[in-house]
Parts: C-alpha cells; sequence; structure tokens
C-alpha cells in the first residue's frame, strides 16, 4: 500500500477535501441566501412602514396599512408562556426518570415523553379545539376569576371564550415539553458516577446531591434543551393558529386572543394578491427569521458562559 | 403552511404515477370553494370525452398569481381579479367566466331562540362593528317579533384566514350597511373590529357550535352538510329570505337583468333586488386569457366550458351549489364560442 504523507495530500484527498467543504459551505449559504430573499421581498414593506411596521398594531389589508406589534408581542408571549410552563415540568420528568425510576419503569415513561414529538401540530390544534379550549373556558377560566378572584388582575381579566393566549402557551408547553425533557435526561445520565458518589459520600441526601452535584454540572445542557424548545415555540403555526383566537390586538390579559407571527404567514399568504401586502407578510417572516437568530445566538451565548462557570 | 406540505407530499407520487401512464391535458389552480363541484366536472368530464383536467385548490390568491405567470392553463377565484391585477397578467386580455353561485350563510348559537332568526344588513353590520353587543337589543328585537332574545353578549367568530367567503359576506355587508362600507369595507382578509378569528369553515363553526350566544359566517354547503342553524337575511326588495339554491339562482337572475351588453361578468350580486333573491350570494369564476398560446388547449377548454353550462349545471345541487340562472348561461356559451376562434 502506498503510503500518504500529510503534507503533500494525493489528487483523491484534495477532492474529497473539496467535496466536504463544499457541503459545509452551502447549508450557511442557504440561511444567507434566504435572508437576502425575504429581505428583498419585505424591503417595500418595511421602506413604506418604517418602524410603525413593529410598533403599530392596526394590520389592515384592504387599506393597505400593517403593523405587525401583535403578532410579534404575541409570538414571545406564547413562547416564553410555554417555556415557564414546560421547563420545571419537562426537568422534574427528566430527573425522575435518571435519578429515581425503576429501569422497568425508566424505559417504557422516557418512550411515551419522547412519543409526544412525535405528535402531527395539526392533531394537537384538533386536540386543542375538542378538548383544552372548552375546557379552560367552562371549568379552568371559571375557577382562578371566581375561585381565586383574580379576576381583576391585569393578567386574567377580561371575558373567557376558550380560545386565548393561555390556551396557546399551554399547548405550545405540550409540544415543547419531549424537547426539554429528552435532552435534559440525556444530560443528567451524562453526569460522571464520580460526581454523585463524591456528593454522597459528603453525606448528602439524594435531593442535595441532585441539586448540589448533578444540576450544576449538567445546567449548560439543560439550558440548550430550553432554548431547543424555545426555537420549536416561536415557529410552531398550525396548533397555535387553531387555538389563539387570531386578533390584531395586545391585551395584557391571558384570557383575551392574540395572534403570532407564523400564524399571520400562513392565514394570510395564500390569498393574499396585493403586492403591498404580500410585502408585509414577508416582512413578518423577516421579523420571525431575525428574531429566531437573535435567541439562537443568545442561547450560544449563555451556554458557554454557564459552560465556562460550570468548570 | 405544514399541513399543505404534507398534502402535497402524498400527493406527489400519485401525481407522478398518473402522469406518467396518461399526459394531464389541461391544468389549473385557484379558489377552493368551488373544489368539490369543480373535481366533479373534471372527474365526469375525462369519463366522457378522455381530456383529463388537473385542478390545484390552492387558493384564490394563489390561482390568480400562477395565471398571471402563466404557468397554469386557467385560474379560479372567488372575488373578481382587480383592474391592477388583470394589468399584470402576462398571457394578456384575461377573462371572468361564472360558473357556479355560491353562498354565504349567517350561523349562530342560541338554543332557546324558539325560531328562525332575521337580520338586515345595517342590523349585521352593527353586529360585526361591535355597536349592538346584546342578544335582547332592541334592534334585533323588533326584526324578532316572537323570539326568545337573551340579554347575553354577542361573540362574534371570523374567519383568520383569507377566504373568498369573507370576502363575500363583507361585500354583502358593504352593499347593505353605510355603517360597515365607512369602516372596515370588503376584502379577502379585513380590519375585523371585535371578535375572534377561526381557521377555515370548521374554525369559524367550532367556536359558533360551542359557545352560546355566538355569531359567526360560514359556506352554505358546509353549514347545509354539517346541520348549523342559520338567519334568514333581509334582501334588496325588502323581504327575509333563506339561503335555498332556488333563493340564490333567483339572486343571479336578477342582477343579470341588470348587466349592460359588454359586461365583463366581474360583477357582485350581493344585496340583489329580486324579491325572493337570497343577499349573500355570489359567483364563483374561472378566469381564462382570451388568446391562449396553444391551439388544441384553447379547443379543449372552451369544449369543457361549454359542457359545465351545460350539463354540468345540474350536478351543482346536489353539492349545495346554485346552478347559473338559464337566461345567463346563454349570454356565457355566446362568450364561450369567441374564446374559440380567438380575436
Amino acid at each position: 500500500m502506498p503510503s500518504t504523507s500529510l503534507h503533500g495530500a494525493s489528487l483523491g484527498d484534495r477532492i474529497y477535501r473539496f467535496t466536504t467543504t463544499a457541503f459545509a459551505a452551502s447549508v450557511p449559504l442557504l440561511l444567507v441566501l434566504l435572508g437576502v430573499e425575504v429581505m428583498i421581498a419585505a424591503w417595500p414593506a418595511l421602506k413604506a412602514f418604517h418602524f410603525s411596521f413593529l410598533t403599530s398594531s392596526r394590520w389592515d389589508a384592504v387599506e393597505g396599512v400593517f403593523g405587525a406589534a401583535p403578532a410579534i408581542y404575541g409570538t414571545i408571549i406564547s413562547s416564553v408562556l410555554a417555556l415557564v410552563i414546560a421547563t420545571p415540568l419537562a426537568v422534574g420528568v427528566a430527573i425522575f426518570l435518571s435519578e429515581f425510576a425503576p429501569p422497568w419503569l425508566r424505559q417504557p415513561v422516557a418512550f411515551l415523553v419522547d412519543l409526544l414529538a412525535a405528535i402531527p401540530s395539526v392533531v394537537y390544534g384538533l386536540w386543542g379545539i375538542f378538548v383544552l379550549v372548552p375546557l379552560l373556558r367552562e371549568q379552568v377560566m371559571p375557577f382562578i376569576t371566581d375561585r381565586l378572584h383574580l379576576g381583576n388582575t391585569p393578567l386574567f381579566s377580561g371575558p373567557a371564550y376558550g380560545p386565548s393566549m393561555l390556551a396557546a402557551g399551554l399547548i405550545l408547553a405540550i409540544m415543547v415539553l419531549p424537547y426539554i425533557s429528552s435532552v435534559t435526561r440525556e444530560v443528567l445520565m451524562a453526569v460522571p458516577r464520580s460526581q454523585r458518589e463524591a456528593a454522597l459520600a459528603l453525606g448528602a441526601t439524594r435531593w442535595e446531591m441532585i441539586r448540589g452535584a448533578v444540576l450544576p454540572y449538567a445546567s449548560s445542557g439543560i439550558l440548550g434543551g430550553v432554548i431547543l424548545g424555545l426555537g420549536r415555540a416561536l415557529g410552531e403555526t398550525m396548533a397555535v393558529t387553531m387555538v389563539i383566537g387570531n386578533r390584531h390586538e395586545i391585551s395584557s390579559s391571558l384570557f383575551a386572543p392574540g395572534y403570532t407571527m407564523a400564524s399571520l404567514i400562513a392565514n394570510e399568504f395564500s390569498e393574499a394578491t396585493n403586492d403591498m401586502h404580500l410585502s408585509a407578510l414577508m416582512a413578518v417572516g423577516a421579523v420571525l427569521l431575525a428574531l429566531t437568530l437573535a435567541v439562537n445566538m443568545l442561547a450560544r451565548w449563555l451556554v458557554w458562559r454557564v459552560a465556562r462557570q460550570g468548570r | 403552511m405544514r399541513f399543505r406540505t404534507l398534502a402535497a407530499l402524498v400527493a406527489f407520487p400519485a401525481v407522478a404515477l398518473t402522469a406518467g401512464a396518461q399526459a394531464v391535458d389541461l391544468t389549473g389552480a385557484g379558489a377552493t370553494f368551488p373544489y368539490p363541484i369543480y373535481s366533479k366536472w373534471f372527474s365526469e368530464y375525462a369519463a366522457k370525452t378522455g381530456v383529463r383536467i388537473n385542478y390545484q385548490s390552492i387558493g384564490s390568491g394563489g390561482g390568480i398569481r400562477q395565471l398571471s405567470e402563466q404557468t397554469v392553463d386557467f385560474g379560479a377565484s372567488d372575488a373578481p381579479m382587480s383592474d391592477a391585477e388583470l394589468g399584470k397578467a402576462k398571457g394578456g386580455k384575461v377573462l371572468h367566466f361564472p360558473m357556479v353561485l355560491g353562498a354565504v350563510v349567517v350561523t349562530y348559537n342560541l338554543p332557546d331562540a324558539g325560531k328562525t332568526l332575521k337580520l338586515s344588513g345595517p342590523v349585521l353590520g352593527d353586529i360585526f362593528l361591535g355597536k349592538i353587543t346584546k342578544w335582547n337589543d332592541p334592534r334585533i328585537a323588533a326584526l324578532n317579533a316572537g323570539a326568545k332574545l337573551p340579554a347575553k353578549d354577542i361573540l362574534v367568530v371570523h374567519r383568520s384566514d383569507g377566504s373568498g367567503t369573507s370576502f363575500i359576506f363583507t361585500d354583502y355587508l358593504t352593499a347593505a350597511s353605510p355603517a360597515w362600507a365607512a369602516g372596515p369595507g370588503k376584502g379577502k382578509e379585513v380590519q375585523w373590529p371585535v371578535g375572534l378569528g377561526g381557521k377555515g369553515n370548521e374554525g369559524v363553526a367550532g367556536q359558533v357550535r360551542q359557545i352560546v350566544g355566538s355569531i359567526g359566517y360560514v359556506e352554505l354547503a358546509y353549514a347545509r352538510q354539517n346541520k348549523l342553524s342559520y338567519a334568514e337575511i333581509q334582501n334588496g326588495a325588502g323581504n327575509f329570505t333563506a339561503p335555498t339554491i332556488e333563493a340564490i339562482t333567483e339572486a343571479a337572475a336578477s342582477a343579470a337583468k341588470k348587466l349592460e351588453k359588454d359586461t365583463d361578468y366581474r360583477v357582485s350580486i350581493v344585496n340583489a333586488p329580486g324579491k325572493k333573491s337570497y343577499p349573500i350570494s355570489s359567483f364563483t369564476w374561472l378566469l381564462v386569457y382570451e388568446q391562449m398560446p396553444n391551439a388544441t388547449k384553447a379547443k379543449k377548454l372552451a369544449d369543457f366550458l361549454k359542457y359545465a353550462f351545460k350539463d354540468g349545471q345540474q350536478s351543482a345541487a346536489a353539492l349545495d351549489y346554485a346552478p347559473l340562472p338559464t337566461n345567463l348561461i346563454k349570454q356565457l356559451e355566446k362568450r364561450v364560442a369567441g374564446l374559440t376562434t380567438g380575436r
């Protein structure tokens, strides 16, 4: 067999290297092209409305005046709400599965939780319309306003119709839960045995061991899982559209209907023929893209920082 | 979005398989509202003549865009093309052919009302504007002597997705309610002053069915097939009519009498004058280039239009569409003859 030197690469090596480099470059290139295309299409609307596109609540296709503030607000609030609900639950599930569950229970439960990720979002939407929304309207919302007497607080005021920011947040929470819990479980499993044994040897209880030795070690990975869930929540379209009520209005109340950027595009794109309307929808797409990129960059930075502190 | 992609993925192998065996003669794209009757026509026509027509129900907006770019042989829309849209069509002059009639009904949830609700244009306009907020409002009560109207809040439910159904409904409100005309106006998407948005007919109907005191609008075919209760609406002559097939055809017949000789058929028939006509009725149109680049295709399309105006109309009622009135069909058949020979 001919020996290959590391420096003077043979022709085959060079072709191989060139091909893999091309593959690696094609993905970032695709992202850049996507961004450029969206920006070009969005430009007329951004030029016409300037900052009012981001701050105005008026979305009027008849008059050709577009402001996407409620959709931007709704996207952020529904996603944050989903994380607030899903993160403790998902981390709890992961801790149970990795630390407490007997082996015969671990696999089936983990499988069932992961299965949540395999359900098509339109099925979640249908379940939302027929089960979750009526449940919220008839049980949960009256309970919060009448029993807990929170009806006058800004967060829970207004009539309870069912389709609402709360419904969207809840359905998103169920949808992102498997992502967070699956990543967290893997990360917890990867915490070295020695780390746990050291904590136990110092006389820590099981809970103290998890809190003091396992979770800090795994924190950057857990954060990564949460961000993965956030990315999914920001872009989720069908299920949210079916339960959020689709209303161009910013309301402090979680009982009030709202809108998200992804829903807005999905709702209006197929029937938009007017140039400015199409451009405004593209601009919404551009804002959503920018928001997603910003969130991911922030996440990278956070993970990096936490990882550095953890050492 | 995702749903559609999935459907496309599933449909793709099927299309590829059939296309391999038998070539498609004509392709079209557009409105979803007339899709049930179009697909029935296309399959019957294929069985009868062997001419295969592929129609993609991607929505009126998409149909108009694809026709303008000449990627399909014909388009279909629930709202007529605007002058600006016509100007952008790359293949020259676009003709509108009314194919069949549809109606939009006002559905509501008042289980104890005791009788069918009657509503007029101005009252309906003020309900959807949020000016009338209670079911026992004197203006609703004045139209419904004897009905039990509760002191309940009215919840308005409208379509959240752009649709021909919204266009027809807001077109009616614009014609019949001056307050609405001065406010949101007509369009496939308008700025709704109040209420919840539901996606699709099923989204609106689902909300209305669940919440007592709600009111919304859906296609007639959807309302009938799902046995929803719907209101009688006051027409241009002042009578309250239910959306029967006859009442819808009557609306078109009375509107057709007033058409000018050289009409391009981009006409609205909402709030039509006839005594028995149902006021929230509309044509749905096929969009065709007057001069198609391919003579064989032009002939095939013209032959199909003739079939649709003759035999095709008979299958309309069974699918809850109303057939075109006979006076109009005569005019349209002449217009098809002009299409075949070109200019």
